[in-house]
């Protein structure tokens, strides 16, 4: 809702107010693009160029060099095997526990929505306020949990992690949704005898594409963007591509090289910049389902 | 539909609701929520209460493990930066994405294209955020470099470098990654305006600055507060960034909470310490989560 769509006017002419608007947001628009700009320019310059120039020049001979380099040869260490490598564990990681939190979180939405007692509303509390707890809190009993049923330091263990601490936003989500489909429909389902799980996969399922698609995005980027939990839960050998990332620039000796470091770091941001740009609307509306209601 | 008829289909439907497999599938999720997040949450507190080092030991010491930490000078340095990045950046992030909210929600073209610059750095780690700004402030390589490239020889940006000031580029980072969120919320909030109030007081000649400023964003008060709680709870859980664009450094300069906290914890097999300083954090969380638990319980009183 905005004023001049109120008033109805649209002035002829030249109007100041409205350029200085555009300027604004213009600007803004810099602010917010320029960085991840520069990154990418400067990922495809040679050394010598950067050391000596400018990061507002675009690179005068571009090469993926730096590309190639950060994926298949950059080193953390000792150990040059580029950040391929933890690019394959964050998509093992991901993969199974985007799957199991989306699909644990649909479930337990459902049963929330549908048991109307004081119970429910008391478990639907005590997750959403999980939703804020820092991982801090939580880590080195977990540790010592993990420890002792064998999952520490593995695969399955931060699958297991991503869906437990993943589910008050997943639960949430998809409470809301199914809270606010019409009983009737449940209801009629019942009286035909359908169970609970059949009327969850066969009616409820099918009609939750965008909620689906909400939750996949937001649970996506999230477990992409994972760092603490990748590098204190997962062990040395799934390492994820973010706390790769941090090993390569930040532990580095010898002359840096600043365009093969970038290229890394843009790696690492691809995919969910990929997620983002395909999927506009409904990360937006995840995140803010997520902010509004949480 | 007789008023008898509808409670009994509404007592049935909840009835029916508790299925035993609803039960089933409901218990075993609440035993694991219970244990991963509550029962460690007072396992940390334990802990805390203990001289454990190395490994954790149940002998009680009283708070003498949080004296020690008060009296630590990193401590006190990475407690007094979650506040000044705290204030800094909710408030800067907040009018900042009120003014970005307000400036897209008056009729621009390429609406959405706006939109999507401002939000796609949400979907970056703040590891990524952390690396890209530390590598833009960096005074050899960034901006500072660029604009003396141009001909200013004594522009001076080297905020990143100065143990003073370093904090502030963690907020200039944070508002770059957290402003378009504020954004999303303030506009929904906006759109929901009813169209009424604006004509209403369009009519009575109010000028457009003040009509926000003293009729509309007074009415968005619950938006702002969820504004305001999120940015504070991404304050206190603020780990990443520090970690990729600073280490906390210069020196410890700009060291957090979360990263003394796993410092403690992970590295210098200080358990009982680094509990205390994450029951610190805990605290702080429920701190910023107070007025808004506050207003919510009010409202279903």
């Amino acid at each position: 809702m905005s004023f001049s769509q109120v008033s109805g006017e649209q002035k002829t002419g030249v109007d100041i107010g409205r350029i200085g608007l555009y300027a604004f947001l213009v600007i803004a628009a810099l602010y917010f693009v320029l960085p991840l700009a520069i990154m990418v320019s400067t990922s495809l310059k040679p050394m010598e160029e950067i050391t000596s120039g400018s990061i507002f020049k675009l690179p005068s001979a571009p090469t993926f060099y730096a590309w190639q380099k950060a994926w298949s040869s950059a080193c953390t260490g000792q150990n040059c095997t580029g950040i391929r490598v933890g690019f394959w564990n964050s998509v093992r990681i991901l993969l199974p526990s985007l799957f199991t939190s989306v699909l644990l979180g649909a479930i337990v939405g459902f049963a929330l929505a549908q048991w109307r007692v004081r119970g429910a509303g008391l478990l639907m509390g005590m997750l959403l306020l999980g939703a804020f707890i820092p991982m801090q809190v939580i880590l080195y009993p977990l540790v010592k949990i993990f420890a002792f049923i064998g999952l520490y330091n593995t695969l399955p263990g931060i699958w297991v992690v991503h869906t437990i601490y993943g589910l008050p936003i997943m639960a949430l989500i998809f409470r809301n949704f199914f809270a606010g489909l019409p009983e009737e429909l449940i209801k009629a389902a019942r009286i035909d005898g359908a169970g609970f799980f059949r009327i969850f996969f066969q009616i409820m399922l099918p009609m939750s594409r965008n909620v689906l698609i909400v939750a996949l995005v937001l649970q996506g980027t999230g477990i992409w963007s994972d760092y603490l939990l990748g590098l204190i839960i997962g062990g040395a050998e799934n390492q994820p591509m973010t706390v790769q990332l941090n090993n390569i620039v930040n532990s580095q000796f010898g002359e840096v090289e600043y365009n093969v470091n970038m290229a890394a770091t843009l790696l690492t941001a691809l995919p969910p910049l990929i997620l983002y740009f395909a999927s506009g609307r409904y990360f937006v509306s995840g995140i803010t389902a997520g902010a509004v209601k949480g | 539909m007789t008023i008898p008829a509808r409670v009994g289909s509404i007592l049935r439907f909840e009835w029916l609701g508790a299925t035993p497999t609803v039960r089933l599938i409901l218990a075993p999720v609440m035993i694991a929520v219970f244990i991963a997040y509550y029962a460690t949450i007072l396992w940390t507190l334990a802990i805390s209460f203990t001289s454990s080092s190395l490994l954790p030991q149940y002998d009680f010491v009283g708070v003498a493990q949080y004296t020690r930490l008060f009296g630590f000078l990193r401590w006190k340095v990475a407690f007094t930066n979650m506040f000044v990045f705290g204030i800094a950046f909710i408030f800067l992030t907040l009018i900042i994405g009120t003014i970005l909210a307000i400036a897209i929600d008056s009729r621009v073209h390429a609406e959405s294209a706006f939109r999507t610059v401002m939000l796609y750095p949400l979907s970056l780690s703040f590891i990524v955020v952390g690396l890209v700004w530390q590598w833009i402030l960096d005074p050899g390589l960034g901006l500072q470099a660029a604009v003396r490239d141009l001909g200013f020889d004594s522009f001076t940006f080297d905020w990143i470098a100065r143990r003073d000031r370093v904090v502030y580029t963690l907020v200039i980072a944070a508002i770059w990654h957290s402003s378009g969120l504020i954004m999303a919320i303030m506009l929904a909030g906006l759109r929901g305006i009813d169209r009424e109030i604006w004509r209403a007081a369009k009519v009575e000649g109010i000028p457009t600055r003040r009509i926000y400023i003293s009729i509309v964003l007074p009415m968005l008060r619950p938006m702002i507060l969820t504004c305001v709680t999120l940015l504070a709870v991404a304050v206190v859980k603020n780990y990443e960034l520090v970690v990729a664009m600073t280490r906390g450094g210069p020196g410890n300069s700009s060291d957090m909470p979360s990263r003394f906290v796993v410092e403690n914890l992970f590295e210098r097999s200080n358990i009982g310490l680094g509990s205390a300083a994450a029951v610190v954090m805990l605290v702080s969380i429920l701190a910023a989560l107070a007025p808004y638990l506050y207003l919510e319980l009010r409202k279903r009183a």
